[in-house]
């Protein structure tokens, strides 16, 4: 069992309310996963400009001098704004790829949770509520955002282990169900160049979509095309830079209920994630039918 | 009548209330505000009283009852109304997976659609349902009547014992063993019953009947000594 929030907003007046409707809903979900809670944000986007996200188990020591070292190895400006464990990296968008590898050449110790012009991931082990707090995630802006708590089946409790999982720039997915044939996907994404983390299912699955749509799908295409590929039980949350996808797997046994106004596109584990919400009174409220992709697009 | 405010009342209290009602005294009506979605609310009942819940629930909404009538103003969550023996369950919304899953009596009408696995191991539940239903309703379904008004998922009624099944609409596929039947003069009878008591706006004669075809293993004299 698993929690999954996600919100995606039509109107922009709601956009500094993001963080807080997303906490909100984050931690309605905590018994469907104490464990640990993640969230993904996408906001903040700036032309020619890109983001990092990098996790510290050290922050004080690691994050002190990482923009100078930075900085000094790419030859440009390097800001980094520290959120708890976590830092965002701003810097010029052409060199994102040299930074990622500017990062691990620093401090090997150091993870990229993600990368892209707009997304930042943030998550940790702990209740959900803690998490929210550490990140001060109330207080966040931004486009759309995707949450998820966890109670780990298929692989350890960890940091690295929470979702979202990103392994492509400004995408991310998390995932409630388990599935079955990740090892083997996992071995064929890797030959074929993408870059996966952990042992964890869930990372495969976004993998998965990483690749299929640097093959030339688009994330409706990636998503048809995992139905055939994945085996498991899966409900799958996606974002992209600027879109926002649900797909359920066809046996459906994972919940969803989704919600969608004039302001916003919301989906929850439970209905109960969505009560708080600007006029869900009158929203329209449904089920996602099993093995249908869904995909809103700003 | 009795109104409880679920934003006040914690749910524990709220259903041993409910609970400890044993006949119709002068408590005989409730009505339930804010249930914000929570889970298990109204179960257990076990006398003739009126519920209204006035709003969307969660999980196991008006599981196990008896003899009471709960009407919800809105949509359930995952299991509603599993194991009813008696009494009448009416959603105005929509049904998550599994409504009346394994139900031995009583009426559950749901005015919107139902999802996956509608009455799934029924053993002698009525559900109406005005809309649709999704796949693996009615499976392994014993005994009591499934009508759909709308159209019907994948796989309805596998392994299908003796519930009669009645469609309106279109059927994606049928399960293993489920076959259509003809509809003879006491399945209309039955019918016309259960559309008027769900208050359903159709004609009997517009719906096909579905039931067992008797060809699974189970069902095969030679495999009886195997029990």
């Amino acid at each position: 069992m698993c929690g999954i929030v996600g919100l995606f907003l039509k109107d922009k007046a709601l956009e500094p309310e993001l963080g807080a409707m997303l906490a909100d809903m984050l931690v309605t979900m905590s018994d469907r996963g104490p464990d640990s809670a993640g969230i993904a944000i996408y906001g903040g986007a700036a032309a020619d400009r890109a983001k990092l996200t990098v996790q510290s188990a050290n922050p004080v020591v690691d994050f002190a001098t990482l923009a100078a070292d930075m900085a000094a190895g790419l030859g440009c400006d390097v800001v980094l704004r520290q959120k708890d464990t976590h830092a965002i990296i701003t810097l010029p968008a052409a060199l994102l790829a040299k930074a990622r590898k500017s990062v691990t050449e620093i401090n090997p110790a150091l993870s990229i949770m993600s990368a892209g012009e707009a997304i930042e991931i943030y998550k940790e082990v702990g209740l959900p509520a803690e998490v929210a707090a550490r990140f001060d995630l109330s207080a966040t802006t931004g486009s759309h955002g995707i949450g998820h708590t966890r109670m780990a089946t298929e692989s350890a409790v960890t940091t690295l282990g929470a979702h979202p999982f990103s392994t492509g720039n400004d995408q991310c997915l998390v995932h409630n169900g388990s599935l079955s044939n990740h090892n083997s996907w996992r071995r064929r994404l890797r030959q074929a160049g993408v870059e996966i983390a952990t042992q964890n299912d869930t990372e495969v699955a976004a993998a998965y979509l990483t690749y299929r749509m640097r093959e030339g799908d688009d994330l409706g295409q990636a998503l048809e095309n995992a139905l055939g590929d994945l085996d498991g039980f899966y409900t799958f949350v996606v974002g992209t830079k600027d879109g926002f996808a649900v797909l359920r797997d066809p046996i459906a046994c994972k919940p969803a209920v989704m919600a969608e106004t004039d302001q916003y596109v919301a989906f929850g584990s439970e209905y109960r994630a969505l009560v708080n919400l600007p006029g869900i009174e009158t929203a329209r409220v449904w089920e996602p039918e099993p093995a249908t992709v869904y995909f809103w697009k700003h | 009548m009795q109104q409880i405010d679920l934003s006040q009342t914690p749910l524990r209290e709220l259903n041993e209330m409910l609970q400890g009602q044993k006949d119709a005294s002068n408590q005989a009506a409730w009505e339930i505000c804010n249930p914000r979605g929570a889970h298990a609310i109204a179960v257990g009942l076990d006398a003739p009283i009126d519920v209204t819940i006035k709003g969307p629930t969660g999980y196991y909404c008006a599981g196990m009852n008896k003899h009471a009538r709960v009407h919800v103003k809105g949509s359930v969550g995952p299991g509603a109304c599993e194991n009813m023996m008696s009494g009448t369950v009416v959603v105005d919304g929509d049904a998550s997976q599994y409504a009346g899953a394994t139900g031995h009596g009583g009426l559950l009408v749901i005015k919107g659609n139902a999802s996956s696995r509608c009455g799934i191991s029924m053993k002698g539940i009525d559900i109406v349902v005005h809309g649709n239903i999704g796949h693996m309703s009615a499976f392994m379904a014993q005994s009591g009547n499934l009508v759909v008004l709308g159209d019907a998922g994948d796989a309805l009624g596998d392994s299908l014992y003796e519930a009669r099944l009645f469609v309106r609409g279109s059927v994606k596929s049928l399960g293993a063993d489920c076959v259509r039947k003809e509809m003879r003069p006491e399945h209309v009878a039955i019918l016309s019953d259960l559309l008027d008591r769900a208050g359903a706006d159709a004609k009997p004669r517009e719906f096909t009947r579905y039931g067992s075809a008797r060809k699974l293993y189970n069902f095969n004299i030679d495999n009886a000594g195997n029990y």
